[in-house]
């Protein structure tokens, strides 16, 4: 296996985008990715396209193909692949182009997700959501994404006395980091009782738990390690790429504090980068509701196990603090097109390590994680990226 | 969305029947066909049983934005139950307060209709659990 660089980026904005179509978000984030990379387009030779579900929310299937036809790639009759696993599908779609550079069967890929999520109402939201659990066992008794993510959260308070401030300042620190990112689609800063008093959507979480559901699109451009300097000064090393899976229904898991497939892919990551969490600089992490976040940091090793509502309420994953977490905003503030955001967590990591990140710029950062789960931890990924080569 | 017609023929809903492996005795529920512990030594030695349909929450939340066709059932509990024959299922906490909902509460399985497709007028039928009665001792 050789060693896979990023070497360009794009992405739309996320948000509820009535102007633009699927095809209009995936075409816009591939064409920038393009321009960053300095290529014309017709050398990328494969394609791989996260999507969690196109045919439910806009009717269209077959994605991949299509998404190279758009970006006026049709003549060069590349493979293109469409990648399915719930809410990390853009992770997963990234981790699959790593693996075909670095195995040598490709030279240069694109790697994209998408999600066009607000034309569908609201119940239909929840239940399109909910795909990526066990319909048969959890969803056909009732039971939504987020009062599975609800469930986690009861037990790790009754368990470890998390409390509710704790998930709130998750959401505060994400809001004020969204604040200082272009993209993101909420730039407003929030306050602990915005959270705690907005209406329940699955106790323990209110709205301000939840991520929003949201329309957009991102794509980055991968090549070997030797020829991205003919592309850019600053080439971003793939340092660690690792995927794990669990049992597809929450009942089943070993523990519901813990996601084991986070642990496992984490242990695994950092021995493929050969580093350990305390080399980290930053992380994006899955906060699709807040308690993913507290156990993300405690399952990746940044935080003990049960301390992690701690270490949000302390300062300690702030910006400014020991370990920056999802300094883009993260789900909650960035958005979350189900698809797409596996991508758009790689390119914070990409625009912080090589500096470009703006206001929310965190200083000499060499490595950065991005942790990505799908469904309520069934697939989980972490991708660890180093930069300053 | 409509339910797939498999769905609504899946009998272990209606009666509690999980799977024991014969090689090591795990209980699973929903059943399965391969024992996850032996693998291909379980193949064939997979049996039926009734489960109690007793057990304790071991988690559960409050559902207030529902999936489609349970949308006049909000508020309503969601658990996770760990059965004493062992193993754990998803199910709604019916016939009690909300507040009565606890971690570590006793329980035990009812049987209910679960959802109602408005489009169709087909209704499904399932288990639910309510509180159990306290023991005099
Ligand atoms: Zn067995």
């Amino acid at each position: 296996m050789r060693d896979v660089a990023v070497i360009g980026v794009g992405m739309t904005k996320f948000g509820e985008l009535w102007e633009q179509s699927l095809r209009d978000l995936i075409t816009e984030a591939g064409m920038k990715a393009i321009a960053d990379a300095n290529l014309s387009g017709s050398d990328i030779d494969g394609a791989y396209v996260g999507t969690m579900s196109a045919g439910k929310f806009v009717g269209q299937e077959h994605i991949a193909p299509l998404v190279v036809d758009m970006a006026g790639l049709s003549n060069t009759h590349i493979p293109a692949v469409r990648v399915e696993a719930g809410d990390a599908s853009g992770s997963v779609a990234f981790r699959e182009a790593y693996l075909a550079v670095a195995s040598g069967a490709h030279e240069l890929v694109i790697a994209g997700g998408v999600e066009k999520m607000t034309d569908v109402s609201s119940s239909q939201m929840v239940n399109i959501q909910s795909t990526s659990c066990d319909q048969e066992w959890e969803a056909f008794f009732g039971a939504s994404m987020s009062s599975l993510y609800g469930m986690m959260a009861r037990a790790h308070m009754h368990r470890y006395g998390t409390t509710r401030e704790q998930l709130a300042a998750v959401a505060v620190k994400n809001h004020a980091n969204g604040v200082l990112n272009p993209n993101a689609r909420f730039k407003f800063p929030i306050k602990p009782e915005d959270v705690l008093k907005a209406g329940m959507v699955a106790d323990p979480l209110t709205t301000y738990d939840c991520a929003p559901a949201s329309d957009g699109a991102a794509a980055v451009i991968l090549c070997s390690m030797e020829r991205a300097r003919k592309f850019t000064d600053k080439p971003i090393r793939i340092a660690a790429s690792v995927q794990a899976s669990d049992t597809i229904a929450l009942h089943d898991r070993r523990d519901i504090c813990t996601m084991d497939s986070v642990v496992l892919a984490a242990k695994k990551a950092y021995a493929q980068a050969g580093i350990t969490a305390e080399k980290v600089n930053l992380a994006e992490v899955h906060d699709a509701y807040t308690i993913g976040e507290i156990m993300a940091i405690e399952d990746l090793g940044f935080a003990e196990k049960g301390k992690g509502g701690i270490a949000a309420a302390s300062g300690e994953t702030a910006l400014t603090g020991r370990i920056p977490i999802n300094t883009s905003g993260g789900m909650k503030a960035r958005g979350h097109p189900l698809g797409a955001t596996g991508i758009a967590q790689i390119i914070e990591i990409v625009d912080q390590l090589k500096g470009r990140a703006g206001g929310r710029q965190v200083k000499d950062a060499k490595f950065g994680l991005a942790q990505s789960v799908g469904g309520t931890g069934a697939t989980a990924v972490v991708n660890i990226l180093e930069g300053g080569l | 969305m409509t339910v797939p017609r498999f769905w609504r023929e899946i009998p272990q809903r209606y009666n509690l029947i999980g799977s024991k492996c014969g090689s090591c005795g795990t209980v699973d529920f929903p059943p399965r066909t391969i024992c996850p512990h032996c693998r291909r030594k379980s193949i064939g030695k997979m049996e039926d049983i009734k489960l109690s349909g007793k057990g304790e929450i071991v988690s559960y939340s409050i559902v207030r934005e529902a999936p489609e066709g349970f949308e006049i059932q909000v508020p309503y509990a969601m658990a996770l139950i760990k059965l004493d024959d062992g193993p754990t299922l998803t199910a709604q906490i019916v016939d009690c307060e909300l507040e009565e909902v606890k971690i570590g509460a006793r329980v035990e399985a009812v049987f209910r209709r679960i959802q109602e497709e408005s489009k169709s007028g087909v209704i499904y039928y399932g288990y639910k659990f309510q509180l159990a009665m306290p023991q005099v001792k």
